[in-house]
């Protein structure tokens, strides 16, 4: 049987060439795939159905509960038609009262919004640093965003610079250039050294440990901003109206889809440079490329939720675990899962002690590392 | 078991009218040292050229750089009816990943992946930013799987298959990419008897039915000496000799570059055997792959940083 695939495709990559159309070989004939070929052919590199189907219920459900629970709980189906009615061009009556309508719309929902952005830049920041230095210790903080950003949320805690300009909180804007900065001195450090991931690695390390100095010093200095910078190292989600959310948005939405969109060239970045090269990928722009998208995300997140720790490096390996290695599977559903855990990891963290918020970042650790550890266990074998 | 020979049908045909390709003064340096200097030479379609040399002579350095794995000075060009098509320099036209197919010595086989999966990303180079596998790449990863006898291993994680498998499927990414020249470094090294010939048989049943160039580096010069129709000297990253196997694998200059004594008898399966015959004997013919027991090319005296790489 011909192949019309494949000469069609074979005509347009010789037309693509700058020589003059030369005869093709006659077509030959091609041994049909059996059906069990078929199938492996036709989940390659794919997310599986149910996989989406899970996580995006999973995170629904999640966002659900979030605006529902809460120190004055709000009707788990009054929420649900307070949303909908919410909806443009939809009025029904929620029965909410006007102060439970403002607690929905201004306190709860952007608050689960702004969870699921942090949960999914992490998660995917997390993801793509695993896959770009192929080791799988790699996390969103691995090239200094931590140590940069905390530099700078207490600078600005210490010089009392609390309200910013415009819509730019100073903490999160201090926090944000700081990431960027120590990313960007690492990379500077490493793509120029070599072109290697390991010096990049490296750069990261030393650039990390000379912010995190900086910022002890400071510490140490003012000794009175001590319990302020350590509520925002655990990390939080205290979050008033839609401002964060705006800020995180775009960069969770751009970000998010580059990264997705380059997962292709990050399962063939496994193969390593040599052959990644001799299959046509430009490994130090990918790479580049790559290193700059998970930083913002990082970055991105950390300015608006401190250090929220666990979330990037565990995530990753969970979807790894439980659906399937290849990096067009563990990026967009790292993100749909990231997303999902961290929104209810803050139901805990605002519910599970009365008259106090538990710092996100002990929650996400708290449960977190005991599930990974019985997922690690029940898995044995499959781990290489 | 996985030796085979499969039946002479084709899925991924490739660009018929690749005339030849074409080496001119080659060299790579590494920071400041020379690793390959001078290479000139010229293989047409169809036609198998094994680099051989003593350890550290540029072997593979001189086949990452005709796939575009390492810069070099000089100009590589793959010759379309004697015109030069792809030049090099950077960007022109069609990319080197398009035409020239590299399968490494051993080759990375990422945990989790599966065959099917390896092989689909033999379209990469087809590929542009932000593009995925249409059906058709798919279509054209299945036929070549079934065509070459790995359909058993379709699902099979790569990481989990014998030395010989991986190889047949590095090979059936190479199909897939649809290149002109397979660069092939010590293919067989890893193998043992029975799977070195197989491997070989369908290198070369690929190469007769594409009109593929195979560039391969060969430890083991009896094999080299049955396929190759061209053989490269490589010595101190210098082309020591050149030729048809019988005019460079005789005694005289593989004892020279290879600072043994060996005396080369005749195959009469086409061919010459080389038999160590130095101050270390021990029965080499046919057995490669494990370097101990290898003298011809391990008593040598090149220098010691061994590996192509920079020091």
């Amino acid at each position: 049987m011909t192949s019309p695939g494949a000469s069609a495709r074979l005509t347009r990559a010789v037309s693509a060439t700058p020589m003059p159309d030369t005869p093709q070989r006659p077509s030959v004939t091609s041994i049909e795939p059996a059906a069990e070929v078929r199938r492996a052919v036709a989940g390659a590199f794919r997310v599986p159905r149910t996989a989406w189907l899970v996580s995006l219920l999973s995170l629904a459900l999640g966002l659900l509960l979030s605006v529902s629970i809460g120190s004055s709980d709000l009707g788990f189906g009054q929420v649900v038609s307070g949303l909908v009615d919410g909806l443009p061009g939809i009025t029904i009556d929620s029965g909410l009262t006007s102060t439970q309508e403002s607690i929905l719309w201004q306190w709860r929902l952007p608050r689960a919004v702004l969870g699921a952005l942090v949960g999914a830049s992490l998660a995917m920041s997390g993801a793509v640093f695993q896959g770009v230095f192929r080791n799988p210790l790699a996390d969103p903080y691995l090239l200094g965003v931590a140590a940069g950003a905390g530099l700078g949320a207490t600078l600005a805690i210490v010089t009392g610079a609390r309200h910013g300009w415009g819509p730019f909180q100073a903490v999160p804007a201090a926090a944000f250039l700081g990431g960027l900065l120590a990313v960007g001195i690492a990379a500077i450090l490493g793509f120029g050294s070599s072109r290697s991931a390991a010096s990049l690695l490296l750069s990261g390390v030393a650039v990390a440990s000379f912010f995190t100095a900086c910022q002890t010093y400071v510490m140490q200095r003012n000794s009175e901003i001590l319990n302020e910078v350590y509520a925002w190292i655990l990390g939080r989600l205290g979050t008033f109206g839609w401002s964060d959310v705006g800020l995180v948005a775009p960069y969770v939405v751009v970000c998010g889809l580059i990264a997705v969109g380059l997962a292709r060239h990050l399962d063939v970045m496994q193969l390593g440079d040599d052959e990644a090269t001799a299959l046509g990928i430009n490994v130090t722009v990918v790479r580049a490329v790559l290193v700059i998208v998970a930083s913002l995300l990082a970055a991105a997140a950390v300015s608006v939720s401190g250090l929220i720790a666990f979330v990037g490096i565990i995530v990753p390996h969970v979807i790894r675990l439980v659906v399937g290695a290849s990096y067009r599977v563990v990026v967009p559903l790292s993100a749909v899962a990231g997303a999902a855990f961290l929104v209810l990891a803050d139901i805990g963290a605002r519910n599970l002690v009365t008259g106090a918020e538990l710092p996100i970042g002990v929650v996400t650790a708290f449960f977190g590392a005991p599930f990974f550890a019985v997922l690690l266990w029940s898995r044995k074998g499959s781990w290489t | 078991m996985d030796v085979i020979a499969p039946a002479p049908t084709a899925i991924a045909r490739r660009d018929s009218s690749v005339r030849s390709l074409v080496l001119h003064d080659v060299s790579v340096q590494y920071r400041h040292a020379t690793v390959l200097d001078g290479v000139s030479l010229t293989i047409a379609a169809g036609e198998w050229l094994a680099v051989i040399g003593p350890n550290g002579a540029g072997k593979s350095t001189l086949l990452k750089a005709i796939a575009g794995i390492v810069d070099h000075r000089g100009t590589i060009d793959i010759r379309f009816d004697d015109q030069p098509a792809t030049g090099s320099r950077r960007g022109t036209l069609p990319r080197t990943s398009r035409l020239v197919a590299y399968v490494p010595q051993n080759p990375m086989l990422p945990p989790g992946m599966t065959t099917a999966e390896y092989v689909l990303m033999g379209r990469t180079s087809h590929l542009r930013w932000f593009q995925f596998e249409s059906g058709r790449d798919r279509d054209m990863v299945g036929r070549t799987l079934a065509d070459l006898d790995l359909s058993d291993m379709a699902a099979r994680p790569v990481a989990e298959l014998s030395g010989g498998e991986s190889q047949r499927v590095a090979l059936a990414r190479a199909i897939v990419q649809q290149a002109s020249v397979l660069v092939l470094d010590e293919p067989t090294s890893a193998l043992d008897l029975a799977h070195q010939i197989a491997v070989l048989e369908l290198v070369d049943e690929l190469r007769e039915r594409y009109g593929l160039i195979v560039v391969s580096s060969m430890h083991d010069l009896t094999i080299a000496s049955r396929h190759a129709a061209q053989v490269l000297l490589l010595d101190h990253g210098r082309p020591a000799v050149q030729g048809r196997p019988p005019d460079v694998l005789t005694a005289d200059i593989l004892s020279d570059h290879y600072g043994v004594e060996v005396s080369v008898l005749p195959d009469p399966n086409g061919g010459v055997i080389v038999v160590p015959v130095g101050n270390r004997s021990k029965p080499t013919t046919g057995i490669v792959g494990d370097p101990s027991v290898h003298p011809v090319i391990h008593l040598d005296h090149s220098d010691p940083s061994e590996g192509d790489k920079p020091s």
